[in-house]
């Protein structure tokens, strides 16, 4: 990247970062995902209880379901607002490349999401006190953790370049998260298997490979496979892709 | 400076835009007339390069918009109709993003926001939310955002809509001030402004140009016609006449 066009994603990057600071969308987001992640290890899966310490099938377990509805709830604004206020006009006539202004506003949303998860360390903390957990897992952990959340931001930032209003974005973006989730689960897939007539059954496997679920189990149980971070990684290069196609199609 | 070469632009079935050219050297001030729907704000969205022509070709200042769009909107200060802006900034953050996105930083962004504060009487509401803004204040926000990097064509989509008469007057002679040393093309439906700050004019109707001149010429263009206004009536073809005449 030339100087000017990293100027520029830094220039998109800052004002989409403090938009999130001077709304409560922020501020609404962290606390509704650390109440949810805390009391879903503690009341749910009963981490005091247990005598277990690895965090993988108490606390990570839960992060697809929380980002299914968070990730949404923080992409939702990305270009859906900026259609419906008309700045896309603005933002879209200046020398900016529109991927500039996509990885611009990716990147805010993003940090401001790593900054949610690391809001997180005391259960961390909590387990170190009570007991000598792998350092392994809980960094791999982290790290799935967070490329989920940066595949279904992804996608949210992909469907909001298509729709002006933030309900319609938000709705078809959960829903989109929560097929995805769903589609690698072991029991769906068998029951789908059992039903479809025989030889489809490669194609219900095919299928459910594309779930983020599988790919990220394998990382939280701390086996830290390249094949993994890459898949996320290119989930998350499509995704803007499409964004890219969505703002030229609302251009042409 | 600016040259607009058999521009057209379908939407669907609908042509927005039908084969439209015109230039604008340095020095002049275009006024672009039509009724509502003549394709006026598609023509300069498609010069601004917010819209890809279906067809012709833009070039702003010997750069072409459709190849080299970048260079080209650098050249270009743009404000769209109705003003849009980030309601969650201040008057002042806003004018700065604009400013880091024209390439413009430390000191000389500080210089360029004081400079169109000033030029524009925004002073008083700097730091103020866009938010809580009058209509006044948000549309001479917007339009500080074109010229903020002095740019050398100016493309303003109804620039006094919704003013009131004293900022009316205000814009347009500073249309009329900043047209000696750029390229400027405005868009409105009032007549008068035309003759108040344009050295020429150009009316659409249904996305073709029916008439390009300098005012005065184009009041020769109907004969009997003592204003513009009755110019403009009796060339370019009113709805409600067209249902009338159906």
């Amino acid at each position: 990247m030339s100087n000017r066009a990293l100027q520029n994603t830094l220039a998109v990057f800052k004002r989409e970062f403090m938009a999130y600071f001077n709304s409560p969308v922020f501020y609404v987001i962290v606390v509704i995902f650390l109440l949810a992640t805390n009391g879903f290890t503690f009341f749910f899966s009963r981490l005091l209880d247990s005598d277990d310490v690895s965090l993988a099938t108490r606390f990570f377990v839960w992060h697809p379901w929380i980002y299914t509805v968070l990730a949404p709830a923080v992409g939702m604004r990305l270009w859906s607002e900026e259609h419906r206020l008309g700045t896309i006009e603005l933002l879209m006539t200046m020398p900016v490349s529109p991927w500039q202004a996509i990885l611009g506003k990716f990147l805010a949303a993003a940090v401001i999401w790593l900054i949610g998860l690391a809001l997180t360390f005391l259960i961390v903390g909590t387990v170190s006190y009570l007991g000598d957990p792998d350092s392994g897992p809980i960094i791999s952990g982290y790290v799935a953790s967070y490329l989920y959340a940066m595949a279904c931001l992804a996608v949210t930032s992909a469907i909001s370049a298509f729709t002006r209003s933030q309900v319609v974005c938000f709705i078809i973006s959960v829903a989109f998260c929560l097929v995805i989730a769903l589609i690698g689960d072991p029991g769906l897939t068998q029951t789908v298997v059992n039903a479809v007539p025989n030889g489809m059954e490669g194609i219900v496997r095919f299928i459910s490979y594309f779930s983020f679920m599988d790919h990220f189990f394998e990382m939280t149980k701390g086996i830290f496979v390249l094949r993994d971070v890459l898949y996320f990684v290119s989930v998350i290069v499509v995704a803007l892709l499409v964004t890219d196609l969505g703002l030229r199609s609302k251009r042409a | 400076m600016i040259q607009v070469k058999n521009l057209i632009k379908v939407f669907g079935t609908k042509v927005a835009v039908d084969d439209v050219s015109f230039s604008v050297e340095k020095g002049e001030v275009l006024g672009f007339l039509g009724p509502n729907g003549a394709g006026k704000s598609t023509t300069m969205r498609m010069v601004t390069g917010y819209f890809r022509p279906t067809s012709g070709s833009v070039n702003i200042c010997g750069i072409d918009m459709l190849e080299e769009a970048e260079q080209a909107k650098q050249h270009l200060g743009y404000l769209p109709e109705n003003a849009p802006l980030y309601s969650d900034m201040t008057v002042a953050s806003f004018l700065g993003f604009c400013a880091e996105l024209r390439g413009l930083h430390g000191a000389e962004r500080t210089r360029a926001i004081d400079r169109v504060l000033d030029l524009c009487f925004l002073d008083s509401v700097r730091n103020q939310s866009v938010d809580t803004l009058s209509k006044g204040y948000r549309h001479r926000t917007c339009f500080a955002q074109s010229i903020i990097h002095d740019p050398d064509v100016l493309i303003l989509d109804e620039p006094t809509d919704g003013l009131d008469p004293n900022q009316k007057h205000e814009v347009r002679s500073m249309i009329k001030r900043m047209g000696k040393d750029k390229a400027i093309i405005f868009s409105t439906h009032i007549l008068e402004e035309v003759e108040a700050a344009c050295s020429r004019a150009i009316i659409i109707d249904r996305g073709k140009v029916v008439a390009d001149g300098t005012p005065e010429s184009l009041k020769k263009l109907v004969p009997g016609a003592n204003s513009l206004d009755e110019v403009f009536r009796s060339i370019t073809k009113s709805d409600t006449a067209v249902k009338k005449a159906a």
